[in-house]
């Protein structure tokens, strides 16, 4: 089978504008998590993790905002670093590019709703409420993902990953197997979400917001804090262009039980974990530790630590890596993937931010110290709403 | 690629009209499509109440599914060996623009919940107890060849048997479903030609 390297990388977030500004703030134990009290966004003060007033504006001074949406933006400044890094052709039919997101451009519909509210605000109080003109190309991720594939001069159809909370790692998975089947030799991989009004209100909705910073794991934990930020992964089957890594198996699964709460038994995620270190023929003993996607809220955690049992890894390491960036929702994957490549280099285990007090029914191994570790073998998991998993063996090319 | 996948049922609802494997099985003109989507359920189903729940999304993947699933041997193999591959345009916008309209007074986790493209797939996976590989992708126009390719090389390379492979696509009262039923035996070889040819 065709192996798969990982070329370069990038995030951008809260915590910085690289993938090693990244690593060294969460190797550090800093988060970007804070609480903010703006009306914008929220009636109430919520913990979040958020980039800065002009932060983005200091990464994508030549992205101009009139003509880039803040997604736009993120994901131009997030590709552009990562191909910085590494010479591939990016004007070839054998490039392929890959968007993950959930809301992609949401953003815009707020802004018309409440261009509308302002425009009834200065009118005649007696006018009826002013139409509200939603620009619909322009939300329609595949429209956007074209307007950035452009900019760089991508020629392939851009291919959208729009699979909820596990599309950031899908998305890597997508581009492995598309190369693997002969249509690309290289995919720039990218994904990013923006902290809304639209997405904080809904996980508000479900009470499912955490009052402090979120605390995977915990015994007190209470729920997911919201992040934004966008990461690239630049994948090429290319042995001269490879960096450190090596891409695992992968795999999804379903859940089949209900659209907005986690599996009753693990079974599912854990099909995934086995189906990812068997395609890459490791044991659960060969795994240095799991990058869980430990949102925080009381069931999806308590899945994921029957899923840990089922699946034989019950003693290997476990970190959520929430309580640095929050629920980047679809960078998330990405995300959580680069900086455990990085931990995984340097040989260390990170610690999981704000879990104190072990809080799950199955005994699991949850990492809340930094600790050394001599594996070459990392795993990756994510879950989503609409039932959905997937777990993925990143590899330190030997 | 040297491996093959093989088209052995297709699904089309659009125009008020539900086609199965190329015939009309049910219409009904002039329709709006929340009634058109009832008066489809009750031919179909009748029988799972946690269709009226669903987004128009949601209903009209899982009514395509129900139609081409109907007595199929697809029911029998391992829940973990079907999947499913769908696709749109306007991911779940529909549904996202409804949910914020609900925001300034009280937000509605009930319409919040659908304002992800992928729900469609879940309630498919749990009316059937489908548990195997799952995706949504979104694209400007059906990308059939993506739609082809990606499927074929996930039942070669994963433990997947069979695959659903669908345009669902909806925004206000413009609809299409275009699903197909994808094994690893057949007549007809699922690719870029075959799926074109069928829209």
């Amino acid at each position: 089978m065709q192996k798969v390297f990982v070329a370069a990388d990038n995030i951008v977030s809260p915590l910085g504008s690289t993938t090693l500004q990244n690593f060294e703030q969460v190797l550090q134990g800093n988060s970007g998590i804070q609480l903010h009290d703006n009306a914008a966004y929220a009636a109430a003060p919520f913990y979040a993790a958020m980039l800065a007033p002009g932060q983005l504006e200091s990464y994508a001074g030549q992205y101009n905002a009139n003509e880039y949406t803040k997604f736009e933006r993120l994901l131009l400044v997030s590709i552009a670093d990562a191909l910085r890094q590494t010479n591939i052709d990016t004007q070839s039919s054998r490039t392929g590019f890959i968007v993950s997101t959930t809301k992609g451009n949401i953003e815009l519909l707020e802004q018309s709703v409440e261009k509308a509210q302002a425009v009834v605000a200065v009118g005649d109080i007696h006018e009826p409420e002013a139409p509200v003109e939603i620009p619909v190309h322009e939300m329609q991720l595949g429209a956007t993902a074209r307007k950035i594939a452009d900019h760089f001069g991508f020629v392939n159809e851009p291919v959208v990953v729009s699979s909820a909370c596990i599309s950031g790692l899908l998305a890597i998975l997508t581009g492995k197997r598309l190369i693997q089947a002969g249509i690309y030799d290289q995919v720039i991989v990218t994904g990013a979400d923006v902290l809304t009004r639209f997405v904080l209100s809904g996980f508000q909705s479900f009470q499912a917001v955490s009052a402090g910073p979120c605390r995977p794991f915990d015994a007190n934990r209470s729920g997911v804090s919201l992040g934004e930020g966008a990461a690239t992964v630049i994948l090429t089957n290319d042995p001269a262009k490879a960096g450190a890594f090596v891409l695992g198996n992968g795999a999804v699964s379903n859940d089949a039980n209900h659209i907005s709460g986690p599996s009753r038994t693990g079974e599912e995620l854990a099909a995934a974990m086995q189906l990812a270190m068997s395609g890459t023929g490791v044991q659960p003993e060969d795994i240095g530790f799991v990058s869980a996607h430990g949102t925080a809220t009381l069931y999806n955690d308590e899945m994921e630590a029957k899923a840990l049992h089922h699946a034989g890894l019950a003693e290997r390491p476990v970190n959520s890596l929430k309580g640095y960036y929050g629920h980047t929702l679809g960078a998330a994957g990405l995300i959580e993937a680069i900086i455990s490549m990085q931990a995984l280099k340097k040989g260390v285990v990170l610690p999981t931010k704000n879990f104190e007090t072990p809080g799950v029914t199955m005994p699991v191994n949850i990492s809340n110290a930094i600790t050394h570790t001599q594996a070459t073998h990392l795993l990756k998991t994510v879950s989503g709403f609409g039932g959905c998993n997937a777990a993925m063996v990143f590899s330190l090319i030997s | 690629m040297s491996n093959k996948a093989y088209i052995t049922g297709t699904c089309i609802i659009r125009n008020n009209g539900i086609y199965h494997n190329g015939e009309l099985v049910w219409e009904a003109p002039g329709a709006e499509l929340q009634e058109f989507l009832r008066g489809a359920y009750d031919q179909f189903s009748g029988q799972y109440p946690k269709f009226h729940k669903m987004d128009p999304l949601s209903k009209l993947g899982w009514l395509a599914a129900e139609v081409l699933l109907k007595d199929s041997p697809i029911l029998q193999l391992p829940k973990e060996a079907v999947g499913m591959i769908l696709s749109n345009r306007s991911a779940s916008l529909d549904t996202d623009i409804r949910y914020y309209a609900t925001v300034k007074d009280f937000a509605s986790p009930a319409l919040f919940v659908y304002t992800l493209p992928n729900i469609v797939m879940g309630e498919i996976c749990i009316r059937h107890g489908f548990k195997g590989e799952n995706t949504f992708f979104v694209s400007e126009q059906f990308d059939t060849a993506l739609l082809s390719a990606y499927p074929t090389e996930l039942l070669s390379a994963t433990p997947l048997q069979a695959c659903l492979v669908a345009w669902v696509e909806v925004m206000e009262q413009d609809y299409e479903v275009i699903m197909v039923l994808v094994e690893r035996n057949g007549q007809e070889v699922l690719d870029k030609e075959s799926l074109d040819a069928i829209r």
